[in-house]
């Protein structure tokens, strides 16, 4: 089963709820970090990597000796990453998407299959969570091949936690998708407000069922709440601030080693997102 | 004319009530919100809009069902996992990049490519002043090109009304929205908040803005609610050259004004209001030091 953490807006508490249902489930569990721009999962949960390796990118490059500069390369290529000026063709590998288009349009046999790092793929143990994320290179700016990798990773004979990207565009859909449930993690503010429901759109447009965490949740106003009971959303838990709780996520202590009796609260909503789905 | 960008890395480290706060404290501006897929500057600013435009980038593709013949050719070709064959080919619009590579082979001559319209962009008034703004369509991919777009509306604007300053929220991350807003900024001001997570995160937006070579100051918000984390922070900014221009306490104040739909200096003197204008004295005074030739040109 694949549980995703989400959110909408940053910061407001997707990877503490996350790393708190891997540490709370009983059974095989996997925790996977698909926030490939900026990971934080490996900074609670303490991993041991085991495997390690680059992900890339199949881009073009030109050999000059056999191109002709008939064009057709220019022509198909949707992202400009392919330019021509009089006989001389020019690549920019980083605005290619790898459609592949390029190479399967030349007829001269003039690219050469090269590659570029997007970043790189970890996993290993975290105690008896199985544990996995990417970090994206800096200066890339395609982040969603990584976490695709990331997500191939996922055991379906496991319970699989995934810590989604903040924001509602692509990276947040592709780590959502396909998941049994999302759990929404927001803030009772009006900005957590506001993207939280951007984020429900979204499920109710995949129709993936949910529920909200929310989190800080004496920190606002009661906006959250009545919009969860206007949409039909479960709220699953509220947990409201605590110094304690801030000074242990600063030291980037997990949840559950600061508040251990939260340990049940977070078995029961894993609990209660198994029970409903069969 | 000068950019300023407020980055963090992490998110919710409180990008949009400082800039928030800059656009009441400013006086010659424009503020424009890069955040496009989640933005929120607009809850502080009530804007009026003025202009409302349709963003179109990309295409997208589209199966004509009484032509396709289910030959599987595409779904063979597409490099995103897009298309499934039923009793014709069915090409899901998410995960679709619009290479269009589907159509060009396609024997049938089956498919089309449709222009995607992928979100909405304003701009609008404020109390302090004009205001660029958008709203990226839920699950579109094209935010870096929204960025691109809005920030060249932003600087017209900026050109037409005089402006002496373009106030920038951007996005969390250092993925393709953020990469976008750092071209032709004149300086990034990196907020962070005194955790792991926080300098972790904020290591790799330094690490992007070196990258770039764009020049750039730190705030370190909430910084109270662990002072020896804040003071690790400082040492690193230190040995990074990064200069800490301002710390802002944590302050229920700021979220009673996120309630109250204002920027957190525009309420009575709070605490954190006191160290957002004495940030934005010193943020002033930064700009106003720099070379008069922008920096660098992406």
């Amino acid at each position: 089963m694949q549980i995703a953490v989400a959110s909408g807006k940053g910061g407001t508490g997707k990877t503490t709820v996350s790393t708190s249902l891997a540490l709370s489930c009983d059974t095989a569990v996997q925790y996977l970090d698909c926030d490939v721009e900026e990971p934080n999962g490996h900074i609670f949960l303490n991993p041991k990597f085991d495997h390690s390796e680059v992900i890339t990118a199949i881009i073009p490059e030109l050999d000059e000796e056999k191109c002709t500069a008939c064009g057709k390369c220019r022509d198909i290529c949707n992202y400009n990453a392919i330019a021509q000026f009089g006989e001389n063709v020019m690549i920019f590998p980083e605005m290619c998407h790898s459609c592949l288009g390029c190479f399967r349009v030349c007829e001269d046999d003039a690219l050469i299959s090269a590659t570029r790092e997007l970043g790189v793929l970890e996993s290993g143990m975290a105690g008896d969570i199985e544990f996995v994320h990417g970090t994206v290179r800096i200066g890339e700016a395609m982040g969603v091949p990584l976490l695709k990798a990331v997500k191939k990773k996922a055991d379906p004979e496991k319970i699989t936690i995934i810590d989604a990207p903040p924001g509602t565009s692509c990276s947040f859909v592709e780590s959502i998708n396909g998941a049994d449930y999302v759990i929404l993690v927001t803030e009772p503010t009006p900005f957590g407000l506001h993207d939280l429901k951007l984020a429900v759109e979204v499920l109710q447009n995949f129709n993936i069922p949910g529920g909200i965490i929310i989190n800080r949740s004496d920190l606002g106003d009661d906006k959250v709440q009545a919009f969860c009971k206007e949409q039909n959303l479960p709220v699953l838990m509220e947990i409201p601030f605590q110094r304690k709780i801030a000074e242990g996520y600063a030291r980037g202590v997990n949840l559950i080693d600061t508040v251990p009796e939260l340990r049940k609260d977070f078995n029961d909503v894993l609990s209660r997102l198994i029970a409903e789905r069969v | 004319m000068k950019e300023i960008l407020v980055l963090s890395g992490k998110g919710g480290t409180g990008k949009t009530s400082i800039i928030g706060s800059f656009a009441h404290l400013a006086k010659s501006k424009v503020m424009l919100d890069c955040d496009v897929d989640a933005s929120d500057l607009h809850l502080l600013l009530s804007p009026t809009t003025v202009e409302e435009h349709e963003f179109i980038a990309g295409v997208k593709a589209r199966v004509e069902t009484d032509k396709c013949t289910a030959c599987g050719l595409c779904e063979e070709l597409c490099q995103f996992e897009s298309i499934n064959m039923e009793e014709t080919a069915v090409i899901s619009k998410l995960s679709c990049e619009g290479c269009g590579v589907c159509a060009h082979f396609c024997p049938e001559d089956a498919i089309r490519l449709d222009e995607n319209h992928c979100g909405t962009w304003y701009i609008s008034d404020t109390d302090y002043g004009p205001f660029v703004h958008s709203q990226l369509f839920a699950g579109e991919e094209n935010s870096g090109k929204l960025v691109s777009h809005i920030k060249n509306e932003a600087r017209k604007v900026a050109e037409k009304t005089g402006a002496e300053l373009i106030l920038i929220d951007g996005s969390p991350g250092v993925g393709c929205p953020v990469i976008a807003s750092l071209s032709n900024v004149d300086m990034v001001l990196a907020v962070t908040e005194p955790s792991q997570s926080g300098k972790h995160d904020l290591e790799r937006i330094l690490e992007l803005a070196e990258h770039f070579k764009i020049v750039t100051k730190l705030c370190i918000n909430k910084w109270d609610l662990h002072t020896e984390l804040s003071d690790e922070i400082e040492l690193m900014a230190e040995k990074r050259n990064v200069e800490v221009l301002g710390k802002i306490p944590f302050d229920p104040a700021v979220i009673e004004c996120q309630i109250q739909g204002i920027p957190v200096t525009a309420s009575e003197s709070s605490l954190a209001a006191y160290s957002i204008k004495d940030l934005w004295k010193k943020l002033q005074d930064s700009v106003a030091a720099l070379p008069a030739k922008k920096a660098v040109s992406l």
